[in-house]
């Protein structure tokens, strides 16, 4: 595994983006904690992108801790385990962050939970082995993953095995961990490569054995310089390279990323795999060496707990499948002034109306905002001043793009290749006129008439 | 946008969660009213040096310029059109100072009243109010005011026969075309020259220029690629003997020339949206002004310039539609032939 043999090497930066207060004060320094076993998880058959999960359990079914709850129903689709140890309550439905209505199985907790320091200790904790992964073959890391319910933990939630299983046409040479974690406020992927970057690392080799990569770079911006430095005397002797990358959002964005490392353009409509490269969040590589190395399952996740209208800021370990609710009360619940409560960061999380929602594998963070941060500036007109295209990433033109949105001319938005847009909220961000340019262009793909 | 009632249960005190589309925050610090201001910040070394130069001419004509574009603002939009006021947002006051200094300080006081009407009527209001005008407002009026009052704002009328300071010279540009005299750069550069108010000194158009590329309430790519263009042409032009007392320096530091590339050439409203787009209105503005110097009745052609280039940004913004970064969108097609 010569890493160092690679000259392809991006410049650690993307062109244009934008530098909103980073905010990660709330909760950076607060070290790991465990959240205790929830009474109850309600855990959802639909976390990712794909084809939902179909249920392998009945109501009053006993499960144990990584007890299969439902079935991946296809190639693109993954499967749920338990979390806890006790019975399946119920079938229901909930609504995620993004809309959704989804089939979910419930689970009441019963006897002894593993929890805690143990927990801890099974998922992430004790030594790592990053030589000898050779012996593993590329099929039955896939396998594994595939079996170990992975998805993508940045957010986008895509299944991991996916992504891993080669593809001959598409031949990857760099496998390319994400622990850019731009988005402001959040800190889980921080504090998880702070304090556990072993297995971040041996998942990252697991991940390129998967894939075929023969280049592992790990890509932290600078404003981490604790993560940088607990991943690189991790990586040591390993051939995993750690680099790392201007602080600027959308750096955690993977074309962003892919052109930032490894100085790739990944095609528009195209993957990361189209050049060569296979990106996976720190969390989803640390999963993969659990689910590896150990067997265990994705069953929790690192969330970040912060933001001004939490009580005490967070980074916690928790069940997927428990209450927004439940991981606030943890955290001594919201403070009178909270009025939005976000999946994921500030610019590309999701309002959450209802606290009752579930936490997914794709749960980032838990951001609280006050009426200091949130948009509230009154629309005015647009003076075409070109801030909104000098700050997207792709280089678009959002305002014409927004106008083409609210009039619905197709043609227009087409012409502006519409299409390209990541969502990343920039344009938005610095608008001076405060029109909410991402909002318009995200209705615009969504109405876009096929062609 | 909903307001999702919650019941709270134990989760502190607050009932409500209120639920929009992200991206949640938003840079703050920079406004519409914000720019405007930057740009009138710019302006005031330029209004500094009008004084010096001018006196109180220059306080009164942008004086009746900026409360007449306030008036007209008002009136046109806010009484007429029944759309709530805008005053605030500075827009009309930023027209009003451009206006009223391009000027020539003997201007009546009418010509600025007729010229601010013009320019927040014919200029703005009719085209939809702010951000919706092809053309900048205050070159609309003052072109209304230029072909209204020709004998007002003429060549001649810079000039007072017995007053003992520059008001009693013709403009260098004018002196330069017509008798061949070269006059010297350096008044040029600090401004101690006859001309309309705020052009006369470059080094007040540089400083106020470059507060508002610092502070980005403008973009430095239009008045690049204009200074650049005249830079060529009329390095081309003293090269081909055509108008010889007029060198490069004469047509970068003279006129107008300064002032319209950083004050009205970076307009937003009025100019192409992306870069390329920017630069390819500069360029055409440089072009169309050395024409017109060289080659029409006119000494200076700035305002003629701009407003030709305003009529062609949206032809430039179909022109330069950006690619994105990875490439344009695929066609149907392309996906099935799997290149």
């Amino acid at each position: 595994m010569s890493a160092q043999a690679f000259g392809a090497r991006g410049t650690g930066s993307f062109p244009r983006g934008i530098h909103p207060a980073q905010a990660k004060h709330h909760s950076a320094a607060a070290a790991l904690e465990v959240l205790p076993p929830p009474a109850r998880v309600e855990i959802p058959l639909l976390q990712h992108l794909g084809a939902p999960a179909t249920a392998a359990v009945k109501p009053r079914d006993p499960v144990a801790w990584g007890t299969v709850l439902g079935v991946a129903s296809g190639f693109v689709s993954a499967s749920v385990h338990s979390p806890l140890g006790g019975k399946v309550v119920r079938l229901g439905v909930t609504t995620l962050p993004n809309g959704r209505h989804v089939p979910t199985v419930a689970v009441a907790a019963e006897g002894e939970q593993v929890a805690g320091q143990a927990l801890w200790e099974a998922l992430y904790g004790g030594p790592w082995p990053t030589a000898g992964l050779d012996e593993l073959t590329p099929e039955a890391i896939g396998a594994v993953v595939r079996e170990a319910g992975l998805v993508g933990q940045g957010g986008a939630a895509f299944p991991t095995h996916v992504k891993l299983t080669p593809n001959p046409a598409k031949p990857v040479d760099t496998v390319l961990v994400n622990g850019c974690e731009c988005e402001p406020f959040l800190t889980a992927d921080d504090r998880l490569m702070r304090e556990a970057p072993a297995p971040i690392v041996a998942g990252a080799l697991l991940a390129a054995r998967a894939a075929g990569a023969r280049q592992v770079v790990i890509g932290v911006e600078d404003n981490k310089p604790e993560a940088v430095a607990a991943l690189r005397a991790a990586a040591e002797g390993t051939g995993v390279v750690v680099q790392s990358v201007r602080t600027k959002y959308p750096q955690g964005g993977e074309r962003q990323l892919v052109l930032s490392v490894v100085g790739r353009i990944v095609p528009t409509g195209g993957l990361p795999l189209d050049v060569g490269v296979v990106v996976v969040n720190v969390g989803t590589a640390a999963a993969i060496a659990a689910a590896v190395l150990r067997g265990r399952p994705l069953t929790h996740r690192v969330v970040a707990v912060t933001g001004p209208g939490v009580v005490r800021p967070a980074n916690l370990l928790v069940p997927i499948g428990v209450s927004y609710r439940e991981v606030l009360d943890f955290c001594g619940g919201l403070r009178p002034e909270a009025v939005r409560v976000l999946s994921g960061g500030p610019m590309m999380g999701l309002a959450v109306g209802d606290l009752a929602t579930p936490v997914t594998k794709g749960t980032s963070g838990i951001t609280v905002l006050t009426a200091r941060e949130v948009r509230k500036a009154a629309e005015t007109a647009c003076v075409r001043c070109g801030r909104c295209g000098e700050a997207c990433p792709l280089g678009l033109v959002p305002t014409r793009l927004a106008l083409a949105s609210r009039h619905r001319d197709w043609a227009l938005a087409r012409r502006y290749h519409i299409q390209a847009c990541i969502e990343c909220g920039c344009c938005a961000y610095v608008c001076p006129a405060a029109i909410p340019l991402t909002q318009l262009i995200r209705m615009g793909k969504a109405m876009l008439p096929k062609e | 946008m909903t307001m999702v009632a919650h019941p709270p249960d134990r989760v502190g005190p607050s009932a409500i969660v209120h639920v929009a589309p992200g991206p949640h925050l938003q840079d703050a610090a920079f406004t519409t009213r914000r720019m405007m201001a930057d740009v009138l910040v710019g302006l005031a070394p330029v209004m500094a040096a009008a004084v010096a130069v001018f006196g109180w001419f220059a306080v009164m004509q942008v004086g009746i310029c900026g409360l007449a574009c306030l008036a007209a603002e008002y009136l046109f939009h806010t009484v007429m059109r029944r759309k709530p006021a805008t005053l605030g947002d500075l827009s009309a006051v930023v027209t009003g100072a451009i206006l009223g200094l391009s000027l020539p300080w003997s201007a009546p006081w009418y010509v600025g009243v007729i010229g601010s009407f013009a320019a927040i009527g014919f200029g703005k209001v009719v085209f939809g109010g702010l951000g919706m005008n092809l053309f900048n407002p205050a070159m609309v009026g003052r072109a209304f005011v230029m072909i209204s009052f020709s004998v007002a704002l003429g060549a001649g009328a810079f000039v007072l026969p017995d007053a003992p300071s520059v008001l009693s010279q013709a403009t260098p540009l004018t002196v330069g075309k017509m008798t061949g005299e070269v006059t010297p750069l350096w008044p040029l550069f600090v401004g101690n020259v006859n001309g309309s108010l705020g052009e006369t000194s470059a080094i007040a158009c540089l400083l106020g220029g470059l507060w508002i590329l610092v502070r980005r309430a403008g973009t430095w790519d239009a008045p690049l690629a204009i200074v650049g263009t005249v830079a060529v042409l009329s390095a081309g032009a003293q090269l081909a003997g055509i108008h010889p007392s007029l060198t490069v320096g004469h047509h970068l530091l003279g006129g107008s020339l300064l002032f319209g590339a950083l004050f009205i050439a970076t307009d937003p409203v009025t100019s192409p949206l992306t870069r390329s787009g920017r630069a390819v209105f500069g360029i055409l503005i440089g072009l169309f002004v050395m024409v017109i110097r060289l080659f029409s009745g006119y000494p200076e052609g700035v305002m003629f310039a701009v407003l030709l280039a305003n009529a062609m940004v949206p032809l430039i913004n179909r022109w330069t539609v950006p690619t994105p970064l990875g490439g344009p969108v695929p066609g149907p097609v392309q996906k099935g032939g799997g290149a």
